[in-house]
């Protein structure tokens, strides 16, 4: 707690106003709007609404089409996150054992950070695109009838590694760290005992990781969810079917394409659900690690 | 070995934006006829001069240059933006004391929960109510709203001693010299570090631009991107779509291949 502060007492609420002013009108009331929405249901011209209480929220949750979209959610969110971290973290072991040139190839890394997330899954387009995609022409050479735009699980196959590229950088960045606090020390007494590496790794090295781990697999999973939107949108349209539409696109879709507003709510405070459940989970565990030091 | 794996994680992560690139230095016959050459071929001055010279205005209604200038000033304005509210309030809150400061702590903090996202639909009526589509403001203002900066000046003004500020007091320092000559200085390194992180926010923008803005002028270029793609067909130029995308990437890969060291440092400390 600190001692000294200034004694003003109006100057802080004008530093705090613009913040204040646009949670309140681009957060708070729309957040507001979306639950009151929710227990509503519009006539079809939209001039009046009546109270319906849960009724959306079981209408949605017993519509096949929504639980789709949550299955697809969950599956795309977990191979995503799978292989960005996989991958990241051996990239980031093999970074550790290099002593020169460390800075260059962390350069040559940190690229997909910057890319926006459409763009992402439209390179990945573009080089597996069927009719004229580079990489897509070996795999019709290969005999593989390639052609994400029609067969359901190649289009998310394509959507995964769009987004799984995307962010391995960001992970990267996090288990060099998170390595780099390891101390040495504890690996020397580890080699000097004659553990292997590989042994080394995952009996000091992974538990070690574990704090890093987590934080990034709420972070992957909340990107997962919601900052694909880009891609899956720019890519496959949520298609072919709706193979690809997660809950995200899904909301957008039905409040914006096909103009549900009660069934769109409803999903929306699903959603909300969602992030306050991941972003609790994710503080509880910062309090302890900042507790363990 | 170490090297063989960061060399062939490297060209992993590296290749699709030297696919497009190179992609950008060839005619459209050849893009079309796979595989792809692994060299840039002759046409990059044709590609990237017709682009800047009117032909990305052909297809998709609006110049390059015009695309390019709504996307800096969008991501700029979100960048500064956001510096300029949040460490006003992290300000508010740390130096001062009055009542219901740490509930105004906990509002802006609860942002975090909400992202876009989850509100679409009642977001957008609010800008529609507030005359906001297709306008600059309407692209920013809603999005500089950040708790996360909020949160990271907040933490780095709680690690400033207290002995600075009653030795400013002392000398007669208001409020506004406090922070002009002592703490703006000692904050440099973490605003570079948010505005890198917050210029690729705001440039990478994808939703909230396609939601708020239905002419083409206020396209960003990745909106624009999606557009040109979007209609695709035999005759899609895709030589001018593969120059668009290189310039979409390229600046903001600049921005953070140049601010490296502040940039690295501000995400890893920022997020934990």
């Amino acid at each position: 707690m600190r001692r000294t502060v200034f004694p003003h007492k109006v100057l802080p609420w004008l530093l705090l106003a613009p913040q204040l002013a646009i949670t309140l009108v681009f957060f708070y009331w729309p957040a507001a709007q979306a639950f009151r929405q929710s227990v509503l249901r519009e006539d079809p011209f939209g001039l009046s609404s009546t109270f319906v209480g849960l009724a959306n929220f079981r209408k949605v949750l017993s519509d096949p089409n929504y639980l789709n979209s949550v299955q697809v959610t969950v599956v795309f969110s977990l191979l995503v996150a799978f292989f960005a971290m996989s991958i990241a973290l051996f990239l980031a072991v093999q970074a550790e054992k290099i002593i020169r040139g460390k800075g260059f190839y962390r350069t040559l890394m940190i690229w997909p950070y910057a890319v926006a997330p459409a763009i992402a899954g439209m390179l990945w387009l573009f080089m597996f695109n069927p009719s004229f995609g580079s990489l897509a022409w070996p795999l019709r050479q290969l005999g593989i009838n390639w052609n994400p735009l029609l067969d359901g699980e190649q289009a998310m196959a394509l959507v995964v590694a769009a987004a799984t590229w995307k962010q391995i950088s960001y992970n990267f960045l996090f288990f060099v760290a998170g390595l780099q606090a390891i101390p040495k020390s504890l690996l020397e007494a580890a080699a000097i005992d004659g553990a292997s590496r590989r042994h080394a790794f995952w009996t000091i090295v992974f538990p070690l990781l574990a704090p890093t781990t987590f934080f990034l697999l709420v972070v992957n999973t909340v990107y997962a969810l919601f900052d694909t939107f880009g891609i899956i949108h720019a890519v496959t349209g949520g298609g072919p079917g709706k193979a690809t539409e997660t809950l995200v696109y899904k909301v957008y879709n039905d409040g914006f394409v096909n103009l549900i507003m009660g069934d769109s709510a409803a999903q929306s405070v699903i959603l909300m659900v969602i992030v306050i459940t991941l972003t609790a989970f994710q503080f509880r565990f910062i309090e302890k690690r900042v507790h363990y030091g | 070995m170490a090297h063989f794996w960061m060399i062939l994680g490297v060209i992993i992560v590296a290749f699709p934006v030297y696919y497009v690139f190179i992609a950008s230095t060839h005619s459209v016959q050849t893009i079309l006829r796979p595989p792809l050459p692994l060299l840039p071929g002759p046409e990059a001055a044709a590609n990237y001069g017709g682009a800047f010279s009117g032909e990305i205005d052909r297809i998709g209604g609006v110049s390059l240059w015009r695309l390019l200038g709504n996307t800096t000033l969008i991501a700029v304005g979100i960048a500064l933006g956001k510096i300029a509210i949040s460490m006003a309030s992290a300000y508010a809150i740390v130096f001062f004391r009055f009542p219901f400061r740490m509930a105004c702590f906990w509002l802006i903090f609860i942002t975090l929960m909400l992202p876009v996202e989850v509100r679409i639909q009642p977001t957008y009526k609010v800008m529609v109510d507030l005359g906001l589509i297709d306008t600059y403001a309407g692209l920013i203002l809603p999005l500089i709203a950040s708790a996360t900066a909020t949160l990271l000046f907040r933490q780095f003004f709680m690690t400033i001693p207290d002995e600075l500020l009653e030795a400013a007091r002392v000398d007669g320092a208001g409020p506004w010299r406090f922070f002009k000559d002592i703490l703006w200085p000692l904050s440099l390194t973490n605003v570079a570090a948010i505005f890198v992180i917050q210029f690729i926010y705001g440039w990478t923008q994808y939703l909230w631009p396609l939601l708020v803005t239905n002419s083409n002028e206020m396209n960003t270029i990745v909106i624009a991107l999606k557009k040109m793609i979007s209609f695709a067909d035999a005759d899609t130029p895709w030589n001018l779509v593969m120059v668009t995308s290189v310039l979409a990437i390229l600046p903001p890969i600049l921005v953070v291949v140049v601010m490296q060291r502040w940039f690295v440092k501000g995400l890893v400390e920022t997020e934990k």
